[in-house]
């Protein structure tokens, strides 16, 4: 029999889920969204012993079964709703060995639900540095249940889970807590009105309207009119079952775990005591920045070339080992350098994931949460504001969801609305190429001046972040209570499979997201930039050779002279003239204001447009670069791409709000199309009067 | 005066006596602020906010005003 199991994982944040999702799953896993909401859903699926199969999927972490953010929601809306395909048969909660008495609230909470309910106690290596001892027979018969101790780190214990996994119709569904300790009268109450209902699951139904509110109801609608205590009693009730929880795990854990303080060998204590200091913590912390952002320029430069050059041969050998004809030059001239275009930027994208990873994983942005929150504060943010800040250097996307955390809704608005002027990665191509075009090489104090252009960029990006944050702040009328609670996890050297596992999924997501946009907008430029409407397209050839008669230019100048002809009266040429007047006086001409139209469907499309557009009708082998150092300005003379031009560029390209992903998300989290309009507009002018001026002053 | 979470100094222990529960989010509560349970400051941020607390066993991190709304007996090593 092939019956398969859903198996929910449900833990706190911090207690190495993921690590139990990735041993369980291992490669079989996706990651996607649940629908409607952007709240990444993981699901993967885990082969058990006697050929049974396993569905997994990992929930949100959460704290408690009291929702306060859609993350959290999910978590509930799954086990109050038993018609969900994906409602658990067994749910596993994961807790974390040096944290097992709040673990154990939620615990107790799923249990109620009367759902089977397996307990794993993950990161057993650490017991014996921690001078923690358990009686695991003790805490089953207490529990009521089956525990798995367990290391991910060393590996142990995963098959002993799978075997639980298997068996979980063996596993008792008596609650923990009785209700009537909360409050006899109003829970036998409630059990009368409702006499086929589970009295907690209508308990849990009643509060989260307190909290959140947003719980399906299906079959229990009747329960909106069961209002007989004010919001301010059932608080106080939430306050006293959380009490009697609490109660209860003491007394089990008083048996079950033994902890010798004088065992336990604190690296937390000492690491804490330098990376939290006041004068240390930003110094390590400013190092650290410094070092990712030299790393990404060092580092990645040989597989970049080796990208480039590669393209570049792939674009001549498919040009002469084809027959010619339409198909070979959209190939040739379209599609390869628009993937050029995003393909070339893997390993820095790469390294950014790996960093962000790294630093989440070991526990340290806590760390900088807890120093920032007063700095922060003052600009109208809350410390929490690092996390969306940070992780915005990878993409502005995930960066604005990192900010439901923010318990303070002025705070997070703010945080919204600042966080895409942080450097994305999408903005990276456009700055290396230009970087590598016009900032000299050389050295100062052992870091490149390229890197430190580069560096210098991302702070103006944190900067301006920071200063709208502190116009806002003045601006904008809002009042909400000021909540500030975060969990400083113990350090962790990082799981080398976790980091690998997140640098290959969000490498993947970005280079498919953005490669779909690519493609289509490098095949209509291509197409654009490969037919026209009048004469001075259609006998451009003739046109040339009567202008250039008298010249007697050589065959190889003529075709070059055609080809810009062509280009000039394509379509895209057309329009691209027709915007120009509005970009010449930042430096610009009418290619790269193509280059910038397009990039308002995703920045990182301008390197791709220009190679697409430079490739059209040129003959020879050469990489992006090289092609972009050829461009002579139309005007002036000389090269286009010029110091004066180039930051003027690497400005708009700071300020400018060119992401119409990130104008939908915010549209979504702000739940009003008021904002992401105001960021375009603002973000947009702002950039195109600061790319100007740097223009005019520098040429 | 009561004593609170926000007069510890730095290694200073108390314990939890009253929380009140207009002021603080039922989250703290939920992660182990509770009557009592057992508060030590492990570490201030510049200007002595937030304050990093080790309570009953959970670090975490909070700001100065929800501190004050924690009354303690504080513990004298």
């Amino acid at each position: 029999m092939s019956k398969q199991i859903n198996v929910a994982l449900i833990g706190n944040p911090n207690t190495g889920k993921t690590s139990v999702f990735n041993s369980l799953t291992g490669l079989n896993q996706k990651v996607g969204n649940y629908p409607g909401i952007t709240v990444e859903k993981k699901q993967g699926v885990c082969k058990l012993p006697r050929g049974v199969k396993a569905h997994i999927i990992d929930l949100p972490g959460t704290y408690s079964l009291n929702a306060s953010s859609l993350d959290e929601n999910v978590v509930i809306e799954l086990l109050l709703n038993k018609n969900d395909k994906d409602f658990p048969d067994v749910a596993v909660v994961i807790s974390d060995v040096e944290n097992l008495k709040r673990n154990l609230l939620l615990f107790t909470q799923i249990k109620d639900l009367e759902i089977p309910t397996i307990l794993v106690i993950n990161m057993a290596d650490r017991m014996r540095y921690k001078g923690i001892s358990l009686d695991i027979d003790h805490l089953e018969e207490r529990l009521n249940t089956k525990v798995a101790l367990i290391s991910t780190r060393k590996n142990e214990g995963i098959d002993h889970l799978k075997n639980l996994i298997t068996n979980y119709k063996d596993i008792s569904v008596t609650p923990c807590l009785d209700t009537s300790e909360i409050d006899k009268d109003y829970f036998d109450n409630l059990r009368k009105a409702f006499p086929n209902q589970l009295v907690y699951k209508l308990w849990l139904v009643i509060t989260q309207d307190v909290n959140f509110g947003k719980v399906d109801r299906n079959e229990i609608d009747a329960i909106a009119n069961f209002k007989t205590k004010s919001k301010a009693d059932l608080k106080r009730l939430q306050q006293k079952e959380t009490i009697k929880r609490y109660q209860f795990i003491n007394s089990v854990l008083k048996n079950g775990q033994t902890i010798d303080l004088s065992q336990a060998k604190d690296l937390r204590t000492k690491l804490d005591r330098v990376l939290t200091h006041k004068v240390w913590g930003y110094f390590i912390f400013f190092i650290i920045l410094l070092t990712i952002f030299q790393a990404i320029y060092d580092w990645s430069s040989v597989p970049m070339d080796f990208i480039d050059s590669i393209f570049a041969s792939l674009s001549e050998w498919v040009k002469n080992a084809l027959p010619s004809g339409v198909f070979t030059d959209l190939l040739a001239e379209g599609i390869i350098p628009g993937l050029g275009g995003i393909v070339i930027f893997i390993p820095q994208i790469a390294f950014l994931f790996l960093f962000i990873s790294v630093l989440e994983e070991s526990g340290y942005m806590s760390r900088v949460v807890f120093l920032m929150d007063r700095v922060m504060r003052r600009f109208g943010l809350s410390g929490k504001s690092v996390v969306p800040l940070i992780s915005g250097t990878a993409c502005a996307i995930p960066a604005i969801m990192a900010t439901r955390n923010i318990e303070n809704w002025k705070e997070r608005l703010i945080t919204i609305l600042v966080t895409p002027f942080t450097t994305c990665s999408a903005r990276l191509p456009v700055y290396l190429i230009i970087i590598s075009l016009v900032i000299p090489e050389g050295r100062f104090l052992g870091l490149g001046y390229q890197a430190l252009t580069l560096m210098l960029l991302y702070l103006i990006g944190f900067g301006t972040a920071i200063i709208s944050a502190y116009i806002l702040n003045k601006i904008l009328k809002i009042k909400g209570k000021t909540f500030f609670v975060i969990e400083m996890p113990n350090y962790k050297l990082p799981l080398f499979k976790n980091v690998v596992l997140t640098v290959v999924e969000k490498t993947k997501s970005f280079v498919f997201g953005a490669g779909k946009i690519i493609l289509a907008i490098s095949i209509l430029l291509w197409v654009l930039a490969s037919y026209g409407p009048g004469p001075e397209f259609n006998d451009a050839e003739a046109i040339v050779k009567k202008e250039f008669a008298a010249q007697n230019l050589s065959e190889d100048d003529l075709q070059r002279k055609v080809a810009s002809q062509k280009l000039e009266y394509s379509f895209i040429g057309i329009t691209g003239r027709a915007i120009e007047p509005a970009i010449r006086p930042l430096g610009y001409d009418w290619k790269i204001g193509i280059a910038i139209v397009s990039s308002f469907a995703a920045r990182e499309v301008f390197v791709g447009t220009l190679a697409t557009i430079y490739s059209v009708g040129s003959n020879e082998e050469e990489t992006i670069k090289n092609r972009m150092a050829g461009e002579v300005n139309p005007i002036l003379g000389g090269p286009l791409f010029t110091f004066a031009s180039g930051v003027s560029l690497l400005l708009f390209y700071a300020f400018a709000m060119q992401c119409m992903s990130t104008l939908a998300i915010v549209k979504r989290e702000t739940n009003s199309w008021k904002w992401p309009a105001l960021q375009l507009i603002i973000m947009s002018t702002f950039a195109y009067i600061v790319a100007l001026v740097a223009f005019q002053f520098l040429k | 005066m009561q004593i609170t979470i926000a007069h510890l100094k730095r290694g200073e222990r108390g314990i939890i006596t009253d929380v009140s529960s207009v002021h603080i989010p039922l989250k703290l509560l939920e992660m182990g602020c509770l009557p009592g349970n057992y508060v030590e400051l492990v570490q201030l941020a510049p200007f002595k906010d937030p304050m990093y607390l080790n309570i009953n066993g959970t670090h975490l991190a909070i700001r100065k005003e929800t501190a004050s709304h924690i009354l303690i007996d504080k513990i004298e090593l």
